[in-house]
């Protein structure tokens, strides 16, 4: 930093001018904090914005969600989720549609992922556009094609009488099928980008290393390359279930009204009960789980990287 | 057959071996890309019940979409939107990035997690929030209202994109151009912008994409006339399929492409390609 503190002389000196006294590091240490004060200002804009459109209404939510329907302070929305099963129900299938379609994507994603990080750069460049060609269309037009292709004579059920694999059109979508295979679609690419990643940054010679010793090549794959991969498959796995845990606008669609998650009850409750009590409860707690999720994650995440450095690892 | 017995890489695993691979990485590709692009020859369909491939083609969908005043002001505002967003989180979010970098202060990660937090926080509590708020203000249905709104979901993308790119960049080079007289305004304009250009592009079609494809908020605080080509394409799936959204899924589906198509072209340096 000498050469800040050099260029943090000019203004330094304008200020020994104005308070009179001989430039000496007291100074010029101010000086330099106050001109870091001031390009921190930089950032208040969008402070404000988030401040007051997201983390305030929070807040506010958050106080609402411990008034009963007379204005008095009570537990009475927490008391009816831990009571009501109905409640019970709507957290179940968050959780179960969570976790399978994480679960789904990190088996059919990491293969992915691997395939992509051992092509060429040019064949991997290529192949990566089908990865990021969903990343970019939208979620509804994506939903929209799903619900296209799974519908009673959608082309799914035509192809498969076609072909004599079923008979009678059977029910795809409007279920917790349709809303997994969705699901499973748009959080796809959350899991392959940070999977291929992580296996883009594994030393190679690592490998080379293990076949030099004597490893067979599943071996090589399964000792050395695939726990140097896990981090990443962490990293991604946590993104889908986080983004997972609030989703509607797919299960909203695909899920034709019996697949009932979190953030569907919050927007029923505004929409159709203007029961901001009980929605900012839910919001509450699905925003405990989330950051809950994410905070547990962050630890166990540093704990495996602390674990993979003692072996030698990264 | 040697391709199959030459070795696929630096162990000694052939491409015989891998063939299970090549095959699932194939079908996971499809199954990624299929159901997007298949929407496009299925809203040339004349049939009411959307075919592939369409016995008859037409193109009365999209006469059906150009002829709605309805879908057209709709469209007119998600484009209104996102280019205002473009424009509002683009500069906040840069400015943000570049304050938090230089001023490089003990609190500084905090404010970075509040101003990633939109990103971390369920869009649906976003949405309610933002919605309660805009009620108090009267600002519900404005396209001032749902601008600040995607813009503030935005800023946590160009923040990370444009924090990412100072971090490779060597500011030195600034410290060289205030030496010799360029005020820091002048020395981020001339000197440091151009060179992190690729990064301020990206985010700025991340902010644009991000709006024009947002639904939640839209859903709550965007309506009558000002209502986004996402809400009216959510509401109408709810009640039936359609088969105008296809035709408007694949002008998305272009317009998605071609953005990516940019983001890739002007996007990246040299260096990255």
């Amino acid at each position: 930093m000498s050469v800040a503190e050099t260029l943090h002389t000019r203004s330094s000196v304008d200020h020994d001018a104005r308070s009179g006294g001989a430039p000496n590091a007291e100074g010029l240490k101010k000086d330099a904090f106050m001109e870091r004060l001031r390009l921190f200002g930089l950032c208040s804009p969008a402070l404000f914005l988030v401040t007051i459109i997201m983390v305030l209404p929070v807040v506010w939510l958050f106080y609402l969600s411990f008034l009963n329907d007379d204005g008095a302070f009570s537990f009475e929305h927490y008391q009816r989720m831990l009571d009501g099963k109905s409640y019970a129900r709507i957290f179940w299938t968050t959780f179960q549609v969570s976790f399978l379609t994480t679960l789904i994507c990190a088996v059919i994603g990491y293969p992915l992922a691997y395939f992509l990080a051992q092509l060429p750069r040019r064949a991997a460049a290529i192949c990566m556009v089908t990865v990021l060609l969903p990343f970019w269309t939208s979620l509804l037009v994506r939903t929209y094609a799903w619900l296209v292709l799974l519908q009673r004579k959608g082309l799914i059920n035509t192809w498969a009488i076609d072909l004599g694999l079923w008979d009678t059109p059977i029910k795809i979508v409007h279920n917790l099928n349709g809303t997994l295979i969705g699901m499973v679609h748009i959080m796809l690419p959350f899991l392959v980008l940070p999977v291929y990643g992580s296996m883009k940054a594994i030393d190679a010679n690592f490998v080379k290393a293990a076949a030099n010793l004597g490893a067979r090549p599943t071996q090589a794959f399964w000792k050395v390359f695939f726990p140097l991969s896990l981090p990443g498959l962490f990293a991604g796995a946590l993104i889908v279930f986080v983004l997972c845990l609030g989703f509607f606008v797919t299960p909203a669609v695909l899920g034709g009204g019996r697949v009932i998650m979190v953030s569907m009850s919050i927007t029923d409750k505004i929409e159709l009960f203007f029961n901001w009590g009980a929605a900012s409860a839910l919001g509450v707690v699905l925003l405990v789980l989330t950051l809950g999720t994410l905070f547990i994650a962050s630890r166990l995440l540093k704990l495996d990287k602390i674990l993979g450095g003692g072996k030698g690892g990264h | 057959m040697s391709w199959f017995s030459s070795p696929a890489s630096e162990t000694q695993i052939t491409h015989a071996n891998r063939l299970w691979l090549y095959t699932v990485a194939g079908l996971v590709m499809l199954f990624l890309v299929v159901p997007t692009v298949i929407v496009i020859p299925m809203s040339f369909s004349d049939s009411q019940y959307l075919e592939f491939p369409p016995r008859v083609w037409s193109v009365r969908w999209y006469e059906h979409y150009f002829q709605s005043d309805q879908w057209m002001a709709a469209t007119r505002t998600s484009l209104l939107a996102a280019f205002f967003t473009m424009l509002t989180a683009t500069p906040l979010g840069i400015m943000a990035a570049y304050g938090l970098f230089v001023s490089n202060l003990r609190f500084a990660h905090l404010v970075f997690i509040v101003l990633i937090s939109p990103m971390m926080v369920p869009v649906v509590l976003v949405g309610i929030g933002v919605f309660y708020v805009y009620a108090k203000l009267k600002m519900v249905n404005s396209l001032g209202g749902l601008v600040l709104a995607h813009s503030m979901l935005a800023i946590p993308l160009v923040l990370i994109v444009i924090s990412a790119a100072l971090k490779s960049y060597d500011m030195n080079q600034e410290m060289v151009a205030r030496s010799l007289g360029a005020s820091r305004f002048r020395a981020f304009m001339v000197i440091t912008l151009p060179q992190i250009r690729f990064a301020v592009i990206t985010s700025a079609l991340l902010a644009f994409i991000t709006s024009f494809d947002e639904v939640i908020v839209a859903l709550f605080v965007s309506g009558g006339d000002n209502s986004t080509l996402t809400r009216s394409m959510f509401t109408a799936l709810r009640d039936q399929i359609d088969p105008t959204i296809a035709s408007i899924s694949t002008i998305m589906v272009l317009v998605s492409t071609s953005l990516l198509v940019m983001a890739q072209l002007f996007g990246k340096s040299k260096s990255e390609q």
